[in-house]
């Protein structure tokens, strides 16, 4: 894992000491909350329904064991003692006094964490596949570059105010696991004749406008990795608008002027900007790279028992192959049924913390399905892990089941929500809370928004949910064929919308029709793009 | 009924004006009637409080209800935790949001 040098660490020490100093002021009433308001969201402290709610960043959703001790501590003494992992890959607490945000961000900057650019209009958390360096499927490890893109985007100072926030990640398999081109931009890196470059994709995104990032570039060098990407923001930072902040995303730009135009100019300006020697020199990129070295395997390539059934389903499930012979990949599901996705305890994070710093060379990974994962778990300790896990009620076998739902937190804690999303979660895990059941329709994405601005990812869903305010009564509209997948693409919307007990029953009825329908291993998503919207919806409004 | 809402400065929590002073009590909120723009004015240039605003509700036994669920929910807490709301002793609580 990448170690903070001395210029990270006082780069944070002091944002810290500026915000306390600021929130002193807000306090103490030398400021308005309107002059206060863009300082605290530079820091990630937003004003929600029932307090204020701060957003930590965890870069490409990786952190330590320490670091997650720390966010089990800063929960148990700071909140109500739990923290929500969020599908930025992130933690956010739900609870937080104003008068306490700087305490705990000086605690945080011990553990080499922060808030800064968790919210604003910036380059937020770079985001990444959480199986990097343990995925058979990875040309390269992403997380040298995401921590370089992190470093070069914190606090630069052309893009602190772009025209909307900016999100980008970094992929290096085939296998898609960070709906990469539903972001402002998206890097899949790849080998061209041997050498290390990426596909750019620009102009994803969800939100009341969903789209999926055309390529701009079909390869751009390791080498100008950086300047190009540069380049494709100061296209954007010049003509993005800012007049109407609905259409100031980069996706809307590129919808305008179309992804030919917006790749000539991005061309244009990175002639310019390559001359400015913004890549970094090899020397810098090998001392990165080497904080994320291998981890020193040295256990044997045994398969563990499955004489416990509940441990064989679990292991079916919930565990991945890994690149190294002897070690998996474990995912664990913060979606028990009737939960809350994505909540935790102080003490389940303490458990995760203990768990890999004992089984998993000290590293953890936040999903953007709102998991944890252990990336690197010797097959001899998997039963020892699991174990645990279920002592720690962390043991649900549903990874990617119908169960293993993305829920933002919607109208129950969000100001912006205009609909409940929780409860509906619940709702829909409960009806298929038989494992049997479960597993019979396989794989099955179900993502549910409580708004437009779908931070619960409903586009991508196989079957998606969106919450809206009909006329001050909680309405459900349902949309099928979404992925955020390889085989990206934008859900539809089937019809009317529900109540939240209707859309659980039309959620149950789809399912039906899929398992009529299905031939051989299709997926719930396959047998819609075959068969369409028609006998789905004969079924559901009949 | 119209009652003035807001959000304490330091601690975020929900607050109803009560007519002389903030509560996080729903039932203890007083009707501005047709003068709250004034006092939200005044207590926000007081700095007392975020984000003020005005809404709707209806008079009942129990005290004033506001008319969006959104206003319910701040005035009791998410309905998904209980335990965290202001009755959290109530199970029945969450009825009055719904």
């Amino acid at each position: 894992m990448y170690k903070y040098d001395n210029y990270d660490q006082a780069m944070v020490d002091a944002r810290v000491a500026e915000f306390r100093d600021q929130i002193t002021r807000r306090i103490a009433g030398d400021m308005t909350e309107d002059q206060f308001k863009p300082l605290r969201l530079m820091n990630g402290l937003y004003l929600q329904l029932h307090a204020y709610m701060l957003r930590v960043a965890i870069p490409y959703g990786t952190l330590d064991s320490r670091q997650m001790r720390m966010l089990a501590h800063i929960a148990r003494k700071y909140d109500r003692d739990y923290g929500h992992f969020t599908t930025r890959q992130n933690i956010q607490y739900n609870w937080i006094k104003l008068e306490d945000c700087a305490d705990i961000l000086e605690e945080l900057a011990t553990v080499e964490m922060h808030a800064i650019q968790t919210s604003g209009n910036c380059i937020r958390n770079i985001s990444s596949d959480q199986y990097a360096g343990a995925a058979a499927d990875e040309v390269t490890d992403p997380r040298p570059w995401a921590e370089l893109l992190r470093q070069w985007s914190t606090f630069h100072p052309e893009f602190s105010y772009l025209p909307r926030k900016f999100k980008i990640a970094v992929i290096a398999a085939s296998e898609d696991r960070a709906a990469m081109r539903l972001h402002d931009i998206g890097l899949e890196l790849i080998r061209q004749d041997g050498a290390l470059g990426a596909r750019v994709f620009v102009g994803g995104g969800m939100g009341r406008t969903p789209m999926i990032a055309p390529e701009i570039n079909p390869f751009v060098k390791a080498d100008d990795l950086l300047s190009y990407l540069e380049a494709c923001l100061r296209v954007y930072n010049r003509y993005g608008r800012r007049d109407n902040m609905y259409k100031a995303r980069i996706k809307i730009l590129i919808h305008e002027i179309g992804a030919d135009e917006y790749r000539r100019q991005v061309a244009a300006e990175f002639a310019h900007v390559k001359t400015l020697g913004i890549d970094p020199p090899l020397a810098e990129l090998e001392r990165i790279t080497a904080f994320f070295a291998a981890p020193a395997y040295d256990a044997p390539d045994v398969e563990p028992d499955r004489n416990d059934p509940d441990f064989a389903v679990w292991l079916d499930q919930n565990v991945k192959p890994h690149k190294q012979a002897g070690y998996a990949i474990v995912n664990i599901s913060l979606k028990p049924i009737g939960g809350i996705p994505g909540d935790a305890t102080s003490q389940q994070i303490d458990v995760m913390a203990d768990l890999a710093e004992k089984y998993s060379f000290d590293e953890l990974r936040v999903t953007h399905a709102q998991n944890i994962v252990l990336p690197y778990v010797a097959k001899r300790d998997l039963y020892a892990v699991w174990q645990a896990l279920r002592d720690a009620e962390l043991a649900d076998a549903n990874l990617d089941l119908i169960s293993d739902i993305i829920a933002c937190p919607g109208l129950d804690y969000c100001s912006l929500a205009n609909a409940r999303s929780i409860p509906v979660a619940q709702k829909i895990a409960t009806r298929f809370a038989d494992m049997d059941r479960q597993r019979d329709l396989g794989e099955l994405k179900l993502k549910i928004s409580g708004c437009i601005n779908a931070c619960g990812h409903h586009h991508a869903g196989h079957i998606g949910i969106l919450g809206v305010d009909k006329k001050g009564v909680e309405n459900y509209q349902l949309t099928f064929g979404g992925s955020g997948a390889e085989d990206v693409s934008i859900g539809k919307i089937i019809g009317p919308g529900f109540d939240e007990d209707g859309v659980v029953d039309a959620v149950e009825k789809a399912t039906e029709v899929y398992k009529a329908l299905r031939q051989g291993d299709e997926r719930f998503l396959d047998t819609y793009r075959r068969v369409g919207l028609a006998p789905f919806k004969e079924a559901i409004y009949g | 009924m119209k009652l003035l809402t807001g959000n304490d400065l330091g601690s975020g929590a929900v607050t109803w004006w009560t007519g002389n002073g903030w509560s996080i009590h729903v039932e203890d909120a007083a009707d501005v009637g047709e003068h709250g723009e004034a006092t939200l004015l005044a207590e926000e240039g007081a700095r007392r409080v975020n984000a003020p605003y005005i809404i709707d509700a209806l008079p009942t036994e129990d005290g004033p209800r506001p008319a969006h669920i959104k206003d319910r929910i701040r005035a009791l807490g998410p309905t998904v935790r209980t335990d965290l709301t202001l009755k959290p002793a109530d199970p029945a609580a969450g009825d009055w949001i719904i």
